[in-house]
């Protein structure tokens, strides 16, 4: 069903524009409502995150940006059905999430591929799940490993992969089953400073194409800017939505729009919002002198002469 | 056929031109028989040959010059004994039916152990409440040597052979479990997650995740219980046997036949090491993922 599926959006996303009205029937929004999350320490309870809304329109690429600890990926837990609000609802398509499933396909920032099992077989996992036969899931994996690019190490271990190419292999394993929101946890966060650009570029290919609504947690700015429709920034902890903005650059975007005038002040306006969080979430061990380094000249002595 | 025939026909045409070849190919030959003697696996099965040898030749001269350093070699056999010894065994059929029966003692008791401890082990690992509630008395049960148990398990077994296979049980049983109960902990989160998000329900996390992420703490705890199974099983036989390699070995100190002790020793080493050689083989197959170790 997946594959067929995929190449009928295929087939869609080749023609110059779907109509609205044909935009408007695709599934796959999501509506986080009032989301609270706390739990339970050794000295009371903590809150986590506190009256969270945020929504992601079917077919559009979100992300949630925010400090160290302040909920990202508790949201995308909850989402996923791993855990449950304290207060607030989590709804995909109208309905609250209960527990995880195939539709909502996720990605770790660990690649979690199964080590024992091959790259053409940690693809057909989710369609084994599902009761597919071993001779089509076989099939709808080659299918989607040759159109990712990926055929020649269909029979390797997840071992022999590097980093990208594993994230890769766990980006086409979530998408097998034809979900129709696809949950990234810094998904890029592993990966050397090229390797990730060109994930970037990779990931929105596929998502231009497949059309699916992407919930993306990141800590990287350039990467939630380059990758979006709409940004949220979150406060330190407790999470709650600091600013949500809207990035209004042309697609499909080229590496070198990071170089583009718009894009430079979208990024100078989150880097002041987010350095202001990242202040906070370091708490009082941050002061005026600790921000200097060390508060003193040493007149090219060294350390050791100086004190 | 015809290639037989082919190569019988060459056979004698082939010395001549090899034999020049290697005449001009001499002077290379040295540094290249030293390459080769680099190679790793030659080099250490070399060296590994060279070390048995060692060790024949220490125990040659301690025991034909009947060395007293405190250790006393005099009542020693020698290697050439054994080696007697073992000629004489080899063509007796008791030998081999001892050899047989301390074998298939050890594939019941470890076969029974394997198949009780390892599914024991994953649900243990999986259920809390059955983690708790077969874990204290795991613990307590465990530090008792298997020996402690021969004059339990003679009370308990109706046959003598059955206490035996349980004394061998119970020495591969814990080590086994034990292996299996680290593995089932250390399985990683992030994937039992991954496959709940791709939609695997409770039986097919625990087959497609945690089995095969325990597996190689399975693979082990077998080798340890492997390694227990013997030592428990000889303890056995030499205590309460009438078969067997172990009561081969006592026998033989009993009968003053003092080679054989020695030639029942080097057999046990040897079922020992290719029983855990089979481990490791079988572990090889069951885990083509896993690098070989």
């Amino acid at each position: 069903m997946s594959v067929t599926s995929l190449k009928a959006r295929v087939a869609r996303a080749g023609q110059a524009q779907p109509p609205l009205d044909a935009r408007s029937e695709r599934q796959g929004r999501i509506e986080i409502e009032d989301f609270g999350l706390r739990y339970k320490t050794p000295t009371g309870f903590t809150e986590a995150v506190t009256g969270v809304s945020l929504t992601v329109e079917p077919g559009e690429f979100v992300s949630i940006i925010g400090p160290s600890g302040c909920g990202k990926s508790t949201m995308l837990n909850a989402l996923a059905g791993f855990l449950k609000p304290t207060s607030g609802s989590v709804r995909v398509d109208g309905k609250p999430v209960d527990g995880p499933g195939a539709d909502r396909g996720m990605i770790f920032q660990q690649y979690s591929l199964f080590p024992w099992k091959t790259v053409r077989q940690n693809v057909e996992f989710g369609l084994k799940m599902k009761g597919v036969e071993a001779a089509e899931r076989q099939r709808q994996a080659r299918t989607l490993l040759g159109l990712a690019g990926l055929s020649q190490f269909e029979d390797h271990y997840p071992e022999a992969l590097s980093g990208g190419m594993k994230q890769r292999v766990g980006i086409v394993r979530a998408l097998a089953t034809g979900p129709r929101i696809l949950l990234l946890d810094e998904p890029f966060g592993a990966l050397d400073a090229q390797t990730r650009l060109i994930m970037q570029q990779i990931l929105t290919n596929m998502w231009q194409r497949l059309k699916i609504s992407v919930l993306f947690v990141t800590h990287d700015i350039d990467e939630a800017i380059f990758l979006s429709d709409r940004v949220y920034v979150m406060t330190a902890r407790p999470g709650s939505i600091k600013a949500e903005i809207a990035v209004p650059l042309a697609r499909p975007r080229e590496p070198a729009v990071i170089m583009s005038s718009e894009f430079l002040a979208l990024r100078r306006g989150l880097m002041s919002l987010i350095r202001e969080e990242s202040l906070k979430a370091m708490g009082g061990e941050i002061n005026a002198d600790a921000l200097k380094g060390l508060a003193t000249n040493f007149d090219n002595n060294d350390l050791a002469r100086s004190l | 056929m015809s290639n037989v025939m082919a190569s019988n026909v060459l056979a004698p045409a082939a010395p001549l031109p090899q034999a020049g070849a290697a005449r001009t190919a001499e002077p290379q030959a040295p540094s290249r028989s030293v390459r080769w003697l680099h190679d790793l696996p030659v080099r250490s099965a070399l060296v590994g040959a060279a070390s048995i040898a060692l060790f024949v030749l220490a125990w040659h001269v301690a025991t034909t010059w009947k060395l007293d350093l405190y250790v006393r070699f005099m009542n020693v056999p020698t290697p050439a004994d054994v080696l007697a010894s073992a000629e004489a065994a080899w063509g007796s059929p008791t030998f081999g039916s001892h050899l047989l029966m301390s074998c298939r003692r050890i594939a019941y008791g470890f076969a029974l152990a394997a198949l009780v401890a390892i599914p024991l082990g994953l649900l243990m690992g999986r259920f809390r409440l059955l983690r708790e509630m077969v874990f204290p008395v795991s613990e307590v049960l465990r530090p008792i040597p298997a020996i402690a148990w021969v004059p339990m398990s003679i009370m308990l077994w109706p046959t003598n052979e059955q206490s035996i296979v349980f004394i061998t049980f119970l020495g591969s049983f814990f080590p086994i479990l034990l292996n299996t109960l680290h593995g089932m902990a250390t399985v990683d989160p992030v994937l039992v997650r991954a496959a709940r998000c791709l939609g695997a329900r409770e039986a097919a996390v625990f087959r497609e995740v945690y089995l095969p992420a325990t597996l190689p703490q399975i693979f082990t705890g077998l080798t340890v219980g492997m390694g227990v199974a013997w030592v428990s099983l000889i303890a056995a036989e030499m205590i309460s046997g009438q078969f067997g390699i172990g009561y081969f070995t006592w026998e033989a100190y009993s009968l003053v036949q003092y080679p054989d002790i020695a030639l029942g020793m080097i057999a046990i080493g040897v079922l020992g090491l290719a029983s855990s050689w089979t481990i490791r083989l079988l572990g090889r197959l069951v885990m083509p993922w896993s690098p070989a170790r």
